[in-house]
């Protein structure tokens, strides 16, 4: 069974209807990319999957066990870690700090500091920072910060939202080598990106999102290969 | 916690029991050195005002956690004083007739003020328990209270605590002077059960004749432990999440931070300082009148808490004692002005004009205060955010 299922997932944002029956699965071990047009509703597959946003519809099983009406703290508990678009970093905090409170859901620290040591081995540049107000960070030093917050928890399933947003395309690669790393360590990941032809190279099986509804699933390399992917999405004829 | 301890063994117990017990004595040798050192040195008019700078010191270090720490903007705040302070006088006035058979002082050395006169007495009174008691009973009236208040409010965005707590503060005032005649007679108050002696609180004439237990030792001891309990807060990962929420709540949240009860717990232990705060108050002038713990008080804290930096403990504790002395100082200077003045040109007290013209610069000027999230000693050490 998969390790994430979603089925006809329904979201309002008031009188929104921002997702119109979404579903999927990411099987344990994999990368499963979602792609789709901006406002597609990507993000907020993700922030209904991490309780962010309560789904009007829909069931959401994570390990074969409902999340719905988990309050988001219990989800981080229960092994689902959501780097936010934009990153959410707290630029008052120094990076060891942020750090620490991505071990926050967790109770025990001596597990807490062997991830925070392995996030910072896969993040040299954050290490060298440790002290330094997060808000001070470049760009990509913020996102890779997003991401290693997110693995102090860790999670089972890490959800990222947008890695490559605003990075120079030779940090890109840095960060979803990394990607890579992380998800061959053994942690699942559902990878939202607008970068398609990344993304599909990253991931093993992808979906593609059309303003709020589901418009082509299937193996990523396969995607990749098909006429209307290329053409809609990968600026391909 | 006792499990942990008894896991990591004989030293971690010791060095425990120290990081707990440190502070306290600490703060005790605080006291004491106000009370025998300070006190005496400095004359009573003076240290009169020292006692209000130590109240202010709580009430604003107190408010910090909610305003500061969590980005929460609560404008209640005289509202928890007050119950405390009537919550605490209730207890020690006619817990006084019950015990001692009238409302009169019963402590010790530690609960006299020099300036009444020589003391003979003991160390320790039975009145200084039941002082202490009122002062912690009225903080924990007061946090009740809290814990009613936020946990709806806090629930809600923002600026739904401000509004609910102006409301509160304004209902206390109101309940507390529609409060029935306070009794002053012995046999009365021994044929009174105490669920009816709560409601006799004096009214709209204020809660009088409450015995005078307050002194610089208890205040500092006071403000010792508050800043204490403060600066650990911030520094310890319990505090970490507190100002997580309040520079990005949906992030904190998603990373695993319950925001709700941790801007509840940050609001009720506000809650309870600054009941202490007004249990202190109450002894100090040895009566407490709601009336005179409105909005404007109220404002006064949060003037505090924004011109000290929102967040940062020494800068609220630093406005809470220039600002506390502005008035003494206004007072001398518009008095011996208005001694040459014409009474028809008389200045008025310009307390308040002068702090909101400081509220409007400071917004203009600098508006994370003086002092930000910093603290005082670590000003050199951070570098500041690069703007976005
Ligand atoms: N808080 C909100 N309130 C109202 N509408 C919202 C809110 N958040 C998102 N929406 C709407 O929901 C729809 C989906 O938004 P979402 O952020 O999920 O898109 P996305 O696929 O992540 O887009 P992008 O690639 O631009 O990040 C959009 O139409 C957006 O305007
Ligand atoms: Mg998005």
């Amino acid at each position: 069974m998969a390790l994430l299922e979603i089925r006809d997932l329904h979201v309002h944002y008031g009188a929104v209807h921002a997702l119109q029956g979404i579903s999927l699965e990411v099987a344990a071990g994999q990368i499963v990319t979602l792609i789709g047009a901006n406002g597609a509703g990507k993000s907020t597959t993700l922030r209904a999957i991490s309780g962010l946003v309560r789904p009007t519809r829909g069931t959401l099983v994570f390990d074969g066990r409902p999340l719905a009406g988990c309050p988001p703290h219990e989800i981080v508990r229960r092994g689902v870690a959501h780097a936010p678009e934009g990153r959410g970093i707290f630029a008052n905090f120094t990076v060891a700090e942020n750090l620490e409170i991505g071990a926050f859901a967790r109770a025990d620290r001596v597990g807490a500091a062997r991830d925070r040591e392995r996030a910072l081995e896969l993040f040299p540049r954050l290490r060298e920072r440790l002290r330094q107000n997060a808000g001070t960070l470049s760009g990509g030093e913020q996102q890779m910060l997003a991401i290693a917050r997110a693995l102090v928890a860790r999670p089972r399933l890490l959800l990222l939202d947008e890695p490559s947003l605003g990075l120079a395309p030779q940090v890109v690669q840095t960060i979803f080598g990394i990607i890579r790393d992380i998800n061959a360590a053994g942690t699942t990941i559902l990878l939202v990106e607008q970068n398609a032809h990344l993304a599909l190279q990253t991931a093993s099986y992808a979906y593609v999102l059309e303003v709020g509804r589901p418009a082509l699933h299937g193996p990523a390399a396969e995607l990749a290969a098909s006429p209307q992917v290329r053409q809609a999405y990968l600026g391909l004829a | 916690m006792s499990a942990a301890a008894h896991r990591d063994g004989p030293p971690a117990v010791w060095a425990h029991a120290w990081r707990s017990g440190a502070p306290l004595l600490v703060a005790v040798g605080v006291g004491l050195l106000m009370h025998f050192a300070v006190q005496p040195a400095v004359g009573a008019f003076k240290a009169r005002v020292l006692v209000d700078i130590g109240i202010n010191v709580i009430l604003a270090v107190s408010l910090t956690l909610v305003n500061g720490f969590t980005g929460q903007f609560s404008i209640g705040h005289a509202g928890f004083m007050a119950l405390g302070g009537y919550a605490a006088g209730a207890l020690s006035y006619y817990g006084s007739y019950q015990l001692f058979g009238a409302a009169a002082f019963n402590g010790g050395v530690l609960s006299w003020t020099a300036s009444q006169g020589p003391f003979h007495g003991p160390w320790v009174g039975g009145g200084d328990l039941l002082f202490v008691a009122a002062c912690l009973v009225g903080g924990l009236v007061a946090a009740g209270a809290g814990y009613l208040v936020g946990l709806p409010s806090l629930r809600l965005r923002g600026d739904y605590l401000a509004i609910v707590t102006l409301g509160f503060g304004e209902i206390v005032r109101v309940v507390l002077q529609s409060t029935q005649t306070q009794l002053s007679q012995a046999a009365e108050v021994a044929a009174t059960p105490w669920p009816l002696l709560t409601l006799k609180l004096g009214g709209a004439l204020g809660f009088i004749g409450l015995p005078f237990y307050t002194t610089l030792f208890w205040v500092y001891l006071a403000v010792a432990l508050t800043l204490t309990v403060a600066i650990r807060l911030k520094r310890s990962s319990y505090g970490r999440a507190f100002l997580a929420i309040r520079e990005d709540e949906v992030a904190a949240e998603a990373l695993g931070v319950h925001t709700t009860r941790y801007k509840v717990r940050a609001f009720v232990l506000a809650a309870f300082l600054a009941g202490v705060a007004g249990a202190l108050y109450a002894h100090l002038v040895g009566s407490i009148n709601a009336g005179e713990l409105g909005f404007q008080k109220s404002f006064e804290v949060v003037i505090m808490v924004v011109l000290g930096g929102m967040g940062s403990v020494s800068g609220s504790t630093l406005a809470a004692i220039v600002l506390t002395l502005l008035p003494e100082l206004l007072r001398t200077v518009t008095g011996s002005v208005n001694t040459y003045l014409p009474p028809a040109y008389e200045l008025p007290d310009l307390r308040m004009i002068i702090y909101s013209l400081a509220l409007i610069l400071m917004m203009i000027l600098r508006p994370q205060g003086f002092f930000g999230l910093r603290e005082i000693w670590d000003w050199r050490v951070r570098r500041r955010p690069r703007p976005a």
